[in-house]
C-alpha cells in the first residue's frame, strides 16, 4: 500500500494513501466539527463545517470530501478556519428558530453545541428569514420539523444508502428546500418502515421521537446492551431516567453499524409496562393471587419432590428459552439434568431451526451460520430462499440492499413476492414446500452446463457420485412443474448462483419448518458444496436465527440430546465430564423433544412442566392440542414478564426481570457472544431468571452457589469447547464468535475454512417429497405462515406498544385477488378460516404478491394461524410443518 | 389526490416512453420531460408508475420534479407566458409587465388561469437581453415589450 506523509497541525504523520483528510485527523484525536459527515456514507460536503486550511491552496477545503495527498500541510483550527466555521454557524442560525429552551433536542443538538463552542452571538448576525413550515407528524414514532432542519442531508442519505429505501427526499429547491416523504404527504404513502435511523442521525431537533416522557440528555444514564428481539444482535444504548427506559440509541460498530429497526428502536415500552408481573402468582380455585417468593418456592419444591418420588424424573420436562441469557439457559438445563435428573429439556428452536441443526451437522458438522453479518456486504451473489429478511432480520436486510447497490446479484425464492424480490435479478415464486424440487432443478442445470466446482468437489467433499444420481434426471421443466414457476427462471437463477465467487445462501423458516425440513437443509448444503461456495469468506450457508438468543439457547444445551456445546448426552466421555463437574449421576438417554413433551403431557406421561420465557400456546402448531396438553399437567410453572396466554394455564407464575434489568450474554445469529448489561433495577419483586433457577436448585437440596452471570460463564466455558476462550473481560467491547478455542483465540469469523467440522462436506441425495397435507376438495387452499416487521413472535413484548398495535392491530390473511374473487371476499372483510384442526378469524388483505390459491397469515396472534397449522413432524429432528397446511375459507363475519 | 392521466394513457406512457428510455443511463429526466410535454404535468400517478418501473423511490422522483420549475404537478395552461425577469429585463420594467399580466388574466406569478388557457411561468433570463423586455409565449419570443403593448400581444392567444 502506498504511504503518504502529512503534516497536521504541525505534527508529521505517515499514513496509508486513499482517504479524505478528515479520516486522518480522527486518528490524531482532532475533533473536527461536522453536520453532514458520517463515515458510513458517501461524502456529501454540504455543511462546510469541516473546512480546513491546506497550505498552498488558495481556499479552505471541506476535509470530509477532499482526499489527502502526499506532503500536504493541514491546519484544522487556524484563525481563518475558525472564522469560516463561525460564518457557517451564523448563516445556519439565521434561519433556525431560536427556541432551544423549549426544544426537545436541547442538550443533544450539534448546532447548539457548536454555537456554544464557537461563541456565536445569541442574536443572529444575519437577521435571516425564519422559514415557515408545518411539522410532519404522520409517522407514529417520530415527527419532522423542517424549520429546525439545517439540510445536512444525513437522514436522506442514511435512508438511501444504508437502509436502501429512499423514503425521504428533498423537496423544492434553494431557500424553500425541505425534507419530506414523497409529495410532501404522510409516511403512509411512502415506503418508510419506521426504522428510525433518520432520527438517530439528525444533528438537531428536526427529527424527534414522539415521547410521553420528558427528559433532558443530562438527566439520563446510558447503558450499552444487546437488542432482545431478533437474532441480528444489534448493539444499542438504553437511555434511562428515574429507572425508566425513555429512549434507545443505536451503537456504532459490530454488528449493526449504527442501524436499528422499528422494534429495536421504538418497541421498548414493554420494559416499564404497567402489566409487568411484580410478585409471584399462585392459582387457587382457578384464580391467581399474589404470593411471596417463599410461598411460591415452597409450593414448587414440594411438588417437584412429590412428583419425582411418585413418578420419577421422566415425568418432568422443561422449556428453556431463546429469549433469556446463555447463563440462564445453562443453569436451566443444569437444573433439569443435574438436580431433577432428566434430559427432557427443549425450547422453541425445535420449531425454527431444529432441521438446520440436524441437516448441517450431518453434512458439514456444525449447525450455524457459516459466515458473519458483516460479510453480507461482500457477497457478489445473494440467494435468499424462505427468508423475508427485510422484515424478520431488518438490519441484515438493509446490508443485503447495500450489497445490491454495490452490484451484488439477488436471487429470491419465496411463495410471496417479498420486499427483496422487487428489483431482484430473479424472483422465483415457488409453492410452499417445494424447495427441494427447485434446488434439485437448479443443481441439474449447474451440473449439465458444467458450472460446478470440480476441484472443490474432489478435494473437500464426499458422496458426490451417489448424490449425482438424484439430480441428473431432474430437469428444470420438472422443477418448474412442481414449484409453479418458469423453467427459464430456474436456469437463470442456477447460472447466477454458480457464477458467484462469493455467493451466499440466506435461509430461514421457509426451508426449515417442513416435515421434510432436514432434507430441505441438506439440499441447501448440496448446492453450496456443488459450487464450492462454503468455507470461504463471503460465501456460505447462512441460516438466519429468529430470536435474540436462540443460537445461545441451543449452544447451552437447551435441547434433549446434548449438553452445552452440542456434546451428546449418550457419549460416555462427555457424560463422565459433566458428572464430575456437577457432582451427580446423569441420565444418558436422549430426552423428549418439544412436540413429544406436549404429547407426553396429553397422554399423562409428563406430570410437571417448567416453562421459562416461552409461549407455546401461541407459538406451537395446533393450539387446541397444546392447550389440552397443558391443562392435563399436574403442575405447571411459568416464568415470564407478563401473564402470557401460556401463563394462564400455570399453577405458579414467577415474575422474571427483563433484559434491561440484568447482566448476561446473548449469542446472535453469527455465533457472536455479546453482553447485555443492567440498566434499571428489577421491576417490582421480579428477579433475573438466573437467580430464580439457582435459588430453586438450592431449595431442592443441590449445592449450587448463587453465582453471578460472569461466574456462570466461567463455569460453562470450562465445560463447553466452543465457548472455551470466552470470558466477560474479553467480550466487554465487541463480542466473540464461537468457536473460541482458548483464552487467546480471536474467535471464528467464518466456519469450515480449509476443512469442514466433520472432515469432508457430505453430499446427500435428496428426493422431492411433498408436504404432508396438500389442498384437496374440502380444504382447497395452502396456508403458509410467517412474521411481520412490526411484531415479534407471540407479541408479548411488541404488543405492549400502542403505536405498533395501531399499525398491525389484528390477525390478517393475505389473499390473491383472483382467489378473493372466487370466494367473493373483499379487502378488510373479516372472514373465518378453518383447517382440519381448528378455526380462526382474520381480516382480508388482498395482494398480488402471493400466488393464487395460496394464503398467508402471520403467526403472532393468539388463537390465530396456529389454530390451523399442522403438527406433522420431520422424522429426524421433530420440527413441525408450520409452513404448509390445507385450509378453507368458511364465511364472512 | 386528483388524477390527470387515466389508466389507458399510463399504459401508453409505459409502452412508448418508459420502455424507450428504460435501459439508457439516468433516464429519469427525459421521461419526466416527456410527461410534461404529453400531459402538461408530471402528476402523482405518473411519478408512481415511473417509480415502480424503474425502481426509483417516489421521494427521489418528487425531489427532481419539485426542484425544476419546468415540471408541474398539475397541468399547465394551453399557453405558457414567460415574462423574462433577468437583470436587463428587470431594468426595463419586467416587474410591471408581470403585474399587468396578473391583473389582466386574474392569476398569480407561477400559476395557471382558471380556464386553463394560460400559465404565467417563473422565467429567468432567456438570453436576448438587448431586446428587453422579453416575453416568451410558448416557443415564440416577443421583444421590446412594454406595459402598453403586452395586452395586444396576448390577445390572439386568448381565443386559441
Amino acid at each position: 500500500m502506498k504511504m503518504i506523509n502529512l503534516k497536521i497541525n504541525g505534527k508529521d504523520i505517515k499514513v496509508p494513501d486513499g482517504k479524505n483528510i478528515i479520516e486522518y485527523t480522527k486518528d490524531l484525536n482532532i475533533d473536527i466539527p461536522t453536520f453532514c459527515y458520517d463515515e458510513r456514507l458517501k461524502s456529501e460536503g454540504a455543511c462546510r463545517m469541516c473546512v480546513v486550511e491546506v497550505k498552498g491552496m488558495n481556499r479552505l477545503v471541506a476535509s470530509c470530501a477532499t482526499p489527502a495527498t502526499d506532503g500536504k500541510e493541514i491546519y484544522t483550527h487556524s484563525e481563518e478556519v475558525i472564522k469560516a466555521r463561525k460564518e457557517v454557524l451564523e448563516l445556519t442560525w439565521a434561519s433556525h428558530p431560536n427556541d432551544c429552551v423549549v426544544c426537545d433536542a436541547n442538550g443533544s443538538c450539534k448546532l447548539q453545541d457548536y454555537s456554544y463552542e464557537y461563541k456565536i452571538d445569541s442574536i443572529p448576525v444575519y437577521d435571516g428569514h425564519k422559514r415557515d413550515f408545518e411539522i410532519n407528524s404522520s409517522n407514529k414514532f417520530f415527527e419532522i420539523d423542517p424549520e429546525k432542519c439545517i439540510l445536512c442531508g444525513l437522514c436522506v442519505n442514511v435512508c438511501e444508502q444504508l437502509q436502501g429505501l429512499d423514503a425521504l427526499g428533498f423537496s423544492e429547491r434553494g431557500y424553500k428546500t425541505y425534507v419530506s416523504f414523497a409529495y410532501n404527504a404522510g409516511m403512509e404513502t411512502s415506503n418508510c418502515v419506521s426504522c428510525g435511523n433518520c432520527v438517530s442521525v439528525c444533528p438537531t431537533g428536526a427529527m424527534m421521537e414522539k415521547t410521553e416522557d420528558i427528559f433532558r440528555s443530562w438527566e439520563t444514564t446510558r447503558t450499552r446492551t444487546t437488542c432482545p428481539y431478533c437474532g441480528v444482535g444489534c448493539q444499542f444504548d438504553l437511555v434511562v431516567k428515574n429507572n425508566k427506559v425513555v429512549q434507545i440509541d443505536p451503537a456504532p460498530g459490530t454488528p449493526n453499524e449504527g442501524l436499528l429497526c422499528v422494534k429495536g428502536k421504538f418497541a421498548f415500552k414493554f420494559i416499564n409496562h404497567e402489566g409487568r408481573l411484580k410478585t409471584p402468582l399462585i392459582k387457587e380455585n382457578g384464580e391467581f393471587r399474589e404470593a411471596s417468593w417463599e410461598e411460591a418456592y415452597s409450593l414448587i419444591t414440594e411438588k417437584i419432590t412429590g412428583i419425582k418420588k411418585e413418578f420419577g424424573p421422566g415425568a418432568f420436562a422443561g422449556l428453556a428459552s431463546a429469549k433469556v441469557t446463555n447463563e440462564e439457559n445453562y443453569m436451566f438445563q443444569k437444573l433439569f439434568r443435574a438436580v431433577i435428573g432428566t434430559n427432557n429439556v427443549d425450547h422453541c428452536a425445535r420449531l425454527c431451526h431444529a432441521s438446520t441443526v440436524a441437516g448441517l451437522a450431518i453434512t458439514l458438522g456444525s449447525g450455524a451460520m457459516t459466515n458473519s453479518i458483516a460479510e453480507v456486504k461482500g457477497n457478489d451473489v445473494i440467494f435468499i430462499i424462505g427468508s423475508n429478511t427485510t422484515e424478520t432480520h431488518p438490519v441484515i436486510g438493509a446490508f443485503m440492499k447495500q450489497a445490491k447497490a454495490q452490484g451484488a446479484k439477488i436471487i429470491v425464492a419465496d411463495p410471496r413476492k417479498i420486499d427483496l424480490a422487487f428489483g431482484a435479478n430473479v424472483y422465483l415464486g415457488i409453492k410452499p414446500g417445494t424447495n427441494v424440487a427447485l434446488l434439485n432443478a437448479m443443481m441439474n442445470v449447474i451440473y449439465h452446463e458444467g458450472l460446478y466446482d470440480k476441484s472443490y468437489i474432489d478435494s473437500r467433499t464426499e458422496n458426490f457420485d451417489k448424490f449425482l444420481e438424484s439430480i441428473k434426471e431432474f430437469t428444470p421443466e420438472m422443477g418448474a412443474e412442481i414449484c409453479g414457476c418458469k423453467a427459464e427462471d430456474i436456469r437463470k437463477a442456477a447460472r447466477i448462483y454458480a457464477s458467484g465467487n462469493k455467493a451466499a445462501i440466506y435461509y430461514a423458516m421457509g426451508i426449515t419448518q417442513h416435515s421434510q425440513g432436514t432434507n430441505h437443509v441438506k439440499s441447501i448444503a448440496n448446492i453450496a458444496l456443488l459450487c464450492g461456495n462454503v468455507g470461504k469468506e463471503n460465501a456460505g450457508i447462512n441460516p438466519l436465527r429468529g430470536q435474540n438468543n436462540v443460537q445461545g439457547a441451543c449452544d447451552m444445551g437447551g435441547l434433549p440430546d446434548v449438553y452445552p456445546g452440542y456434546q451428546k448426552v449418550f457419549n460416555k466421555e462427555v457424560q463422565a465430564k459433566f458428572e464430575k463437574a456437577w457432582d451427580v449421576k446423569l441420565d444418558d438417554k436422549v430426552g423428549l423433544s418439544l412436540p413429544h413433551i406436549l404429547n407426553g403431557a396429553y397422554e399423562d406421561k409428563i406430570k410437571f412442566m417448567y416453562i421459562m420465557g416461552e409461549n407455546p400456546v401461541v407459538s406451537d402448531p395446533d393450539t387446541t392440542h397444546v392447550k389440552k396438553s397443558l391443562e392435563n399437567l399436574d403442575f405447571l410453572v411459568v416464568q415470564d414478564l407478563f401473564v402470557t396466554e401460556t401463563a394462564q394455564y400455570a399453577d405458579v407464575i414467577l415474575p422474571a426481570s427483563s433484559y434491561a434489568e440484568k447482566d448476561g450474554t446473548f449469542t446472535n445469529t453469527e455465533r457472536r457472544v455479546q453482553k447485555i448489561r443492567k440498566a434499571i433495577e428489577p421491576i417490582g419483586e421480579s428477579k433475573p431468571d438466573i437467580v430464580i433457577i439457582q435459588e430453586i436448585m438450592n431449595l431442592l437440596g443441590y449445592n449450587q452457589g448463587i453465582l453471578t452471570s460472569s461466574q456462570v460463564m466461567d463455569e460453562l466455558a470450562l465445560l463447553t469447547p466452543i465457548y472455551k476462550g470466552i470470558s466477560y473481560s474479553r467480550i466487554d467491547e465487541v463480542g466473540l464468535q464461537w468457536p473460541v478455542k482458548d483464552k487467546k483465540h480471536p474467535g471464528t469469523k467464518f466456519l469450515h475454512e480449509g476443512r469442514f467440522s466433520r472432515g469432508k462436506g457430505l453430499f446427500s441425495p435428496v428426493d422431492y417429497i411433498a408436504a404432508q397435507e396438500l389442498p384437496d376438495e374440502e380444504y382447497p387452499l395452502i396456508l403458509t405462515t410467517g412474521r411481520v416487521l412490526y411484531h415479534y413472535h407471540t407479541i408479548t413484548m411488541t404488543g405492549k406498544n400502542k403505536e405498533i398495535n395501531e399499525i398491525v392491530p389484528a390477525n390478517y390473511i393475505e389473499i390473491h385477488p383472483k382467489t378473493a374473487a372466487l370466494y367473493n371476499v373483499k379487502h378488510m372483510d373479516k372472514i373465518s378460516v378453518s383447517s382440519r384442526r381448528g378455526k380462526t378469524i382474520a381480516d382480508v388483505h388482498i395482494t398480488e404478491n402471493i400466488g393464487e390459491m395460496i394464503v398467508f397469515m402471520p403467526f403472532h396472534f393468539a388463537d390465530g394461524a396456529n389454530m390451523l397449522t399442522n403438527s406433522a413432524l420431520d422424522e429426524t429432528c421433530h420440527i413441525p410443518e408450520l409452513k404448509v397446511c390445507a385450509v378453507k375459507i368458511d364465511n364472512k363475519i | 389526490m386528483e388524477e390527470y392521466v387515466n389508466r389507458t394513457q399510463l399504459q401508453e406512457f409505459e409502452n412508448n416512453v418508459i420502455n424507450l428510455y428504460r435501459d439508457k443511463q439516468s433516464p429519469l429526466m427525459q421521461i419526466l420531460q416527456e410527461s410534461q410535454k404529453l400531459y402538461g404535468c408530471v402528476p402523482f400517478e405518473v411519478q408512481n408508475l415511473i417509480s415502480n418501473e424503474l425502481n426509483i423511490s417516489t421521494a427521489k422522483i418528487n425531489g427532481v420534479v419539485s426542484f425544476y420549475s419546468m415540471f408541474s404537478l398539475v397541468p399547465s395552461g394551453k399557453h405558457i407566458i414567460g415574462v423574462c425577469t433577468g437583470t436587463a429585463c428587470h431594468v426595463k420594467g419586467a416587474q410591471r409587465l408581470v403585474s399587468r399580466v396578473e391583473d389582466a388574466l386574474d392569476t398569480h406569478y407561477g400559476e395557471t388561469t382558471e380556464d386553463g388557457q394560460f400559465t404565467l411561468a417563473h422565467t429567468r433570463c432567456v438570453g436576448d437581453c438587448s431586446k428587453g423586455a422579453v416575453v416568451m409565449i410558448d416557443d415564440k419570443m416577443h421583444s421590446k415589450v412594454t406595459s402598453d403593448n403586452i395586452l395586444d400581444i396576448l390577445e390572439p392567444y386568448r381565443k386559441q
